[in-house]
């Protein structure tokens, strides 16, 4: 930062006093906003091993919510189950309620389930086909007839990757980089226009500037969609996140505003961990 | 890039500028009230001192939080740790202004001691001190911190000035002792107001390039 | 130490030297049965080669043009009957078999494609051939389809298998159903390879003999429709390489190396297919 734009001193007869940026961040963060999913003690079971114990969770709607532990603490088990993904592999058992939007989602048609509640995973895998054809391919599987083009470019605005392949949306989407790859990967996921987007770990296979990037825009997304991020990097957690879950051995130890959670951690072993004292 | 953290460090940094704005005017009005020999002004600048403090307090949690949450590096890092410096460099020279302001009170119940010649001289280049300091951190202008560490040398001339002169009235006549023992804490608080200015220009230098010059006496090598 | 290293040199060259001694020989085989087909069956190629029918015992001259036509419907029925259902029963076996199923289906795909050709013509002899009273096209195709259907079952299933889980993991979470994701990601994702394995399978199955003694015979005449006995290049070629007759061993060299030929195109057809699939998903 080089020298701010250079505002005066205030004179002594001014007593405008410049707002408070952050007055609505702790207070709202856990009384105003309405809840996306209701989770009420989740046990997750992979065969005769349990991984979850018991774990009650809320997320916030357009709030980012991050979920921070050591791995194996089953923090991507649980984000999988918020959109049903763990039925794609066998012997796996659940106990306990997901409620979206007060609606049991087990209850739910899967499929409609996954087009509410989209998700992004750790490696990009875009599939082998036209950078177009990606982004449209939710909407082509939903039946959706008419214009596609618009909703691919609006999808792909969304994502911040408009302006770099607009020109060539022809191409294999193998062609992009990493960090390019991502974003399609979540232009694809915004294209049917989920009311949540479940990330697990995006970026721990992308170098810090995109990254940075898409920090960047999940920080955008949350005004119109809500967010669940897993991730291994607390300060990723720390940056972008509104709300902070710490997991450990399958249970829930702590949920609150990340403000409070890194600066004074209620739980020893979250302080233990975010400290880098764990272990 | 803009980042989402820029506007946060922004807003840090106004409200800082705005708590030395308050600091500054604390110290005109109380000198002021010593110069005038005005009540009112002794009285607004003990009232207008808590918005002060509440501001050290809020500046303090803005800090921890972007440290926390922010993981900042290089200059974004010297910014913070300089800001919590010049913060507590703020609050001391208001805490300073309340003391001229009681005194201030005290003296105007007695007659005037001498004509003020130094005291306005001091307390112009004192506030000048902590104008420029400020300026400075806005302007991240090294060569106005560093000017404003030279004006210190003369401040603490004015005030051992001050002291000789009215140590030689306070012993010609006694009773004077009162108020002129005043002027002398008021001499030296406005020493005060200059050395706690010259940190502030000092912490304007590191977070500007980075370099500590506190102490220059110290052996660095 | 110094003598180590030496005897270490010595072993290094002589492994080298034994290596390349069997690649040449191996090599050499092979090249030595192309050059045969080509300098002989080059001087036997002509015009009439590819447009006459075979003349009358006896007489020089003629061609094996139904011969050629006859391989290419067998080999088109065969296709018809083979490639769909190894192609789609790969897919199941896949996509939708557990384990236990699909060690089953391969193990049984690798016995099948052990059965010695003759066997399964015999088994298309006897389910076609003797009913109909007469031998067919229909029974030669018959037989070469049952022969291409567990090649195509085994490189459906493991080009299927080879296309990784996440994009099926992506396809899902965006609300497709299996079989949508089956359909519109995996097949295509696997294609060039399943592709590469049809016509490779197809390059085989056009090549064996064995099956098409009893079921589609031979035919010295053009074989209309299906229902005839149609002449095939491989029968043909051991028809006239057995034969006393001058001309029909150099015949039966022509025909070996269009054969040959036919293979060989088919191959590089198969090789340009997977290169330019490959090359375009990576541009």
């Amino acid at each position: 930062m080089g020298a701010m734009t250079a505002n005066p001193i205030p004179s002594f007869t001014s007593n405008a006093k410049p707002v408070d940026p952050n007055a609505s961040g702790e207070a709202s963060a856990m009384a105003n906003a309405e809840l996306r999913f209701k989770v009420s003690k989740l046990n997750f079971f992979y065969g005769p091993k349990q991984s979850l114990f018991d774990v009650s969770l809320d997320v916030q709607a357009n709030r980012i919510t991050a979920l921070i532990g050591p791995s194996g603490c089953g923090k991507s088990t649980f984000l999988r189950t918020l959109n049903r993904m763990q039925e794609t592999i066998r012997h796996t058992r659940i106990e306990g309620e997901v409620l979206l939007d007060g609606q049991n989602i087990f209850d739910m048609d899967v499929v409609r389930l996954r087009r509410r509640v989209g998700m992004v995973f750790q490696r990009p895998n875009p599939f082998p086909k036209s950078i177009y054809e990606n982004v449209a391919y939710g909407l082509r599987i939903n039946g959706h007839k008419g214009k596609l083009a618009d909703h691919v470019e609006k999808s792909l605005q969304r994502a911040a990757l408009w302006d770099e392949v607009k020109d060539v949306l022809h191409k294999s989407a193998y062609a992009l980089s990493g960090g390019q790859q991502q974003r399609l990967c979540i232009a694809r996921a915004l294209a049917v226009n989920p009311e949540v987007l479940l990330l697990d770990e995006p970026c721990s296979a992308l170098d810090p500037v995109s990254t940075a990037k898409i920090e960047e825009l999940m920080l955008q997304l949350r005004s119109s969609c809500t967010v669940a991020i897993v991730t291994h990097n607390m300060q990723q957690a720390a940056r972008v996140s509104d709300v902070t879950a710490f997991l450990l051995e399958g249970k829930l130890i702590e949920c609150r505003p990340t403000a409070q959670l890194f600066t004074n951690p209620a739980d020893p072993r979250t302080e233990a961990y975010i400290t880098g004292r764990f272990g | 890039m803009e980042r989402h953290f820029e506007q946060e460090f922004q807003d840090l940094q106004q409200r800082l500028l705005w708590m030395g704005s308050l600091s500054e005017r604390a110290v005109h009005k109380a000198v002021h009230a010593v110069l005038e020999a005005d009540e009112a002004l002794a009285e607004a600048v003990l009232e207008e001192e808590p918005a002060i403090n509440e501001l050290q307090i809020e500046m303090d949690d803005r800090i921890t939080r972007l440290l926390a949450l922010q993981q900042p590096m290089a200059a974004d890092l010297r910014l913070l740790i300089g800001a919590s410096r010049i913060n507590s460099d703020i609050e001391r020279i208001g805490d300073q202004a309340v003391n001229i302001a009681q005194s201030a009170t005290r003296i105007l119940r007695h007659p005037q001691v001498k004509p003020y010649v130094d005291l306005p001289r001091m307390s112009g280049l004192a506030e000048n001190m902590v104008r420029d300091s400020l300026n400075a951190l806005v302007k991240r202008d090294v060569d106005l911190a560093n000017s404003v560490m030279r004006q210190d040398d003369e401040v603490d001339r004015l005030r051992d000035q001050m002291f000789r002169e009215l140590l030689t009235y306070m012993m010609e006549n006694s009773a004077v002792v009162f108020p002129a023992f005043e002027l002398v804490l008021v001499a030296k608080n406005l020493e005060r107001i200059g050395d706690h200015a010259t940190n502030i220009a000092e912490d304007v230098i590191y977070i500007v390039v980075g370099r500590d010059v506190r102490h220059p006496a110290l052996d660095r090598r | 130490m110094n003598s180590s290293l030496r005897w270490r040199k010595f072993v290094n060259v002589v492994m080298l030297g034994l290596t390349a001694v069997c690649v040449t020989v191996a090599v050499s085989a092979l090249l030595i049965i192309l050059g045969y087909l080509v300098i002989h069956g080059a001087e036997s190629l002509s015009w009439n080669f590819f447009t006459q029918l075979p003349k009358p015992v006896g007489e020089t001259g003629g061609g094996m043009a139904n011969a050629i036509v006859g391989s290419a419907k067998l080999v088109l029925l065969a296709s018809m009957i083979g490639i769909p259902i190894g192609c789609i029963g790969g897919v199941y076996v896949a996509e939708y078999g557990g384990k236990m199923f699909s060690f089953v289906i391969r193990y049984t795909a690798d016995l099948l494609n052990g059965v010695p050709s003759i066997v399964i013509g015999i088994f298309a002899y006897t389910i076609i051939v003797l009913p109909m009273h007469h031998f067919s096209t229909i029974a030669g195709g018959f037989a070469l389809g049952i022969m291409m259907i567990p090649i195509a079952v085994r490189t459906t299933e493991s080009f299927l298998r080879a296309v990784p889980r996440s994009l099926r993991e992506a396809s899902v979470a965006l609300g497709a159903s299996k079989w949508k994701t089956i359909v519109k990601v995996i097949i295509p994702a696997a294609m060039g390879g399943i592709m590469t394995g049809i016509m490779l399978n197809i390059a085989r199955v056009a090549g064996e003999t064995a099956p098409l003694l009893f079921t589609a015979f031979s035919n010295r005449y053009w074989s209309p429709g299906w229902n005839q006995p149609a002449a095939s290049l491989p029968v043909m070629i051991y028809t006239y390489a057995i034969a006393p007759y001058e001309d029909w061993h150099r015949q039966a060299w022509a025909a070996g190396l269009v054969l040959l030929a036919m293979v060989l195109l088919t191959n590089i057809l198969a090789r340009l297919i997977l290169y330019s699939r490959r090359a375009s998903a990576s541009r």
